[in-house]
């Protein structure tokens, strides 16, 4: 017979058994509180993918002990700012967010960030599950520099698709999405009305910004800018001036007027008011398109693939992550937050807020996955499986994207397509051959 | 102080040594303005000297070039055009708010009703702060959604594309620079009305002198040095605007409102060429020299006629 006492005694360890063996699991496979107590400087760049890392960073300091002091700047004084920092030898943060398509290879060059292999080898440092080999393969090539080393965590993965206007597209008479070039071009006529304020198709025409645009084209002539050993320019061909006129008639007949100085913002603004039938960009900028209390038409975005182009179907990848420099003070507590913001949970917050895609293969099999709209989550998978990089690998990224996003501009206010990349490619040429030789 | 006690101070201090033994401690008093000379201006020009006779990369190793930098700049169309936009932005920029502000202070130097209310929220607009104006004037900019074409339509006009155009770009960032800097000049001038005996227009009215000829031959040339001031800051300030067209076109579209300031600030902060930028800056500097010095020896001209 039990014993009352007996009873009880058994009863609380039965209860209290869960806690102990989590806390004696935990202890054996993780200890996040190693760095307990210590402070950490981030710096993001202005974005949904750093809006997410704030808006869970409280969780973060939860769990680690490590208090958090991150500051969100725009990436036009982000990016400088990170350089001359990191060049300096004295960064004023522990933690980086970069754009790996703009900064990588200034970065690797420098030798600034930390090599995270060791870090990645190191079970007291990593996490069992953390598990790196779920990274995708695109996600893993735009993290590893050259030479091989390993100097950022992706935290985002930018695909590039067409937002359009369900209402536009039915008053016009157009039934779904246009699935190539040709027939996205007839939409964008059928849809373009300039007297009701209402335009056809809208993506970036300022300079610089306005590459992936044209690179988008581009993929579709199944074509990259630069030759796959980064060393000759591929931005004269018969293909790039193909892809330069396509830009050019879009943008000239479907979209609104000053679109030459239309950056990403104008083009969402435009397309949430209502007034734009299709707008080409990133899939990171979906939250504000589904918020009723910003986007007019909150009900009627509708999420499609990119187009399939002439000779390949292709959309524009970007990818974004951290890092750690070389001469933080505070590696140890650096490398957590990294770990922690390109984990599985991250990623997963990341596409239900609708921020951007997932580095991580396993975040499409997550079942609790609730993104701010089922089609653009299934687009969202349909373009991962067509994405390739939507800007070369180099060093002087910035120049080149300036020189043939000027000849775009050009394009735009009536420049002929093949003179203007001739002379954007011969300009650029010399300062891509003094980056080889340096 | 009374006499005597002062008199007792003078003397006590005399027996000191004498002028010769202060200048020999004066330069005490002037070290620490030295050393921030030294240290903020004259240090990182130095520096910039340097740094104009080498190809640096922020993330590769410095070769010296001697002279190329500066020969490269002037094969430059890019810097070229740049030049002659900041010239073209500066000269509007310049002239209009020194019509305008001179007009404004000629207004604010009669009596009305509301005199001081009027002048109040006519200065307004420079106590503003640069990044904040410019976002707001790029919101109303936007052809699409922006209020000034909806003000445009509803005096039945065409609709303008702004500063999203290469050919409105320059006109429209004047029109930002004039309406945030005319009520400086006019401070400035209407200080120098202010000062004016009364006695020549007094004159004046006796001879049956018109308002335009007091104006004229009276006031311009009485208020020249203060014009003179206003017009040598506006200069300054003019050719060194990077803020407002920073926020507002960044640039462009394309290049079209890429001057001087814009140009540095790419080749130094997006493409990290510190040795070309370095060279651009000391170009720049001269440039700035020279016209500055050409304004103020004009107030000196001024003042022997």
């Amino acid at each position: 017979m039990i014993k009352r006492r007996a009873f009880l005694t058994a009863s609380a360890a039965a209860l209290a058994a869960p806690a102990l063996v989590e806390k004696v699991g935990a202890q054996s496979a993780f200890d996040w509180k190693q760095f307990k107590g210590k402070t950490i400087s981030v710096s993001l760049t202005k974005s949904p993918r750093a809006d997410n890392l704030q808006n869970h960073q409280k969780e973060f300091e939860e769990m680690t002990g490590i208090r958090v002091q991150s500051e969100q700047m725009p990436e036009q004084q982000q990016r400088p700012k990170m350089i001359m920092e990191l060049a300096s030898g004295k960064p004023s943060f522990d933690v980086t967010h970069f754009s790996l398509h703009v900064s990588k290879r200034v970065v690797g060059t420098g030798k600034w960030l930390e090599d995270l292999r060791t870090y990645l080898k190191d079970p007291k440092l990593t996490a069992p599950d953390f598990d790196f080999a779920d990274i995708g393969p695109g996600a893993l090539a735009a993290i590893t520099q050259p030479d091989g080393r390993i100097d950022s965590l992706p935290i985002e993965t930018d695909l590039w698709l067409v937002y359009y206007n369900k209402k536009l597209f039915a008053q016009a008479g157009i039934a779904a999405m246009p699935t190539t070039f040709d027939a996205m071009m007839d939409a964008a006529h059928k849809l373009n009305a300039p007297a009701k304020n209402i335009y056809g198709f809208v993506a970036r025409g300022v300079k610089n910004a306005n590459v992936p645009v044209w690179t988008s084209f581009l993929l579709g002539m199944n074509q990259e800018t630069i030759t796959p050993d980064g060393k000759t320019l591929l931005t004269d061909t018969p293909a790039a001036i193909w892809a330069g006129e396509y830009y050019k008639k879009i943008l000239r007949e479907c979209a609104p007027p000053g679109v030459v100085g239309f950056n990403w913002n104008e083009c969402q603004t435009s397309f949430m008011q209502g007034n734009i039938g299709m707008w080409l960009d990133g899939v990171g900028f979906c939250p504000p398109l589904f918020d009723p209390k910003v986007s007019k038409i909150s009900d009627s975005v509708g999420v499609g693939l990119m187009p399939a182009g002439p000779k390949g179907h292709h959309c524009a990848m970007f990818n974004d992550g951290v890092g750690i420099p070389a001469r933080s003070r505070n590696k140890g507590a650096a490398y957590l937050y990294c770990q922690w913001a390109a984990g599985k949970q991250m990623a997963i917050n990341l596409v239900n807020l609708g921020g951007g895609a997932s580095p991580r293969l396993s975040t499409y099999s997550e079942p609790s996955l609730k993104p701010p709209s089922a089609e653009w989550l299934v687009t969202l998978k349909e373009s991962l499986k067509i994405a390739r990089p939507g800007l070369p690998e180099i060093v002087p990224v910035t120049e080149f994207r300036d020189a043939i996003g000027i000849a775009l501009t050009n394009m735009v206010q009536g420049a002929d397509p093949a003179t203007e990349l001739k002379k954007a490619t011969e300009a650029f040429k010399p300062v891509l051959e003094e980056s080889l030789r340096t | 102080m009374s006499e005597t006690t002062a008199n007792t101070t003078l003397q006590s201090a005399a027996p000191l040594g004498g002028a010769h033994n202060y200048a020999r401690r004066y330069w005490v008093f002037a070290l620490p303005a030295a050393i921030v000379v030294t240290g903020v201006i004259l240090f990182p020009w130095i520096f910039s000297v340097v740094m104009s006779v080498f190809t640096w990369k922020v993330s590769g190793n410095a070769y010296f070039v001697g002279l190329d930098n500066f020969s490269k700049l002037f094969h430059d169309t890019r810097f070229l055009w740049a030049m002659v936009r900041t010239f073209y932005f500066t000269a509007a920029a310049v002239v209009l708010p020194m019509i305008l502000g001179i007009w404004a202070a000629v207004c604010f130097a009669n009596n009305f009703s509301l005199r001081g209310l009027c002048r109040t929220l006519f200065i307004l607009p420079m106590m503003a702060t640069p990044v904040a104006i410019a976002l707001v004037w790029t919101m109303m900019f936007h052809p699409q959604l922006g209020v000034l074409n909806y003000i445009l339509s509803v005096f039945g006009l065409p609709p303008s594309q702004w500063v999203y155009s290469d050919t409105t770009v320059i006109p429209t960032l004047v029109m930002v620079e004039t309406w945030q800097w005319t009520p400086l000049v006019m401070l400035i001038v209407l200080g120098g009305i202010a000062s004016l005996p009364s006695d020549p227009y007094e004159a004046a009215i006796i001879d049956g002198a018109s308002g335009w000829q007091m104006f004229r031959y009276l006031t311009v040339p009485m208020v020249w040095p203060f014009i003179i001031v206003a017009a040598t800051m506006r200069v300054i300030d003019a050719l060194k605007t990077f803020d407002t067209i920073f926020v507002i076109t960044n640039g462009g579209p394309g290049t079209s409102s890429e001057t001087m300031n814009m140009l540095l600030y790419q080749t130094a902060f997006a493409y990290y060429d510190l040795g070309y930028a370095s060279a651009l800056v000391l170009v720049f500097f001269a440039i700035i020299l020279v016209i500055s010095l050409g304004l103020l020896s004009m107030r000196q001209m001024e003042r022997w006629q």
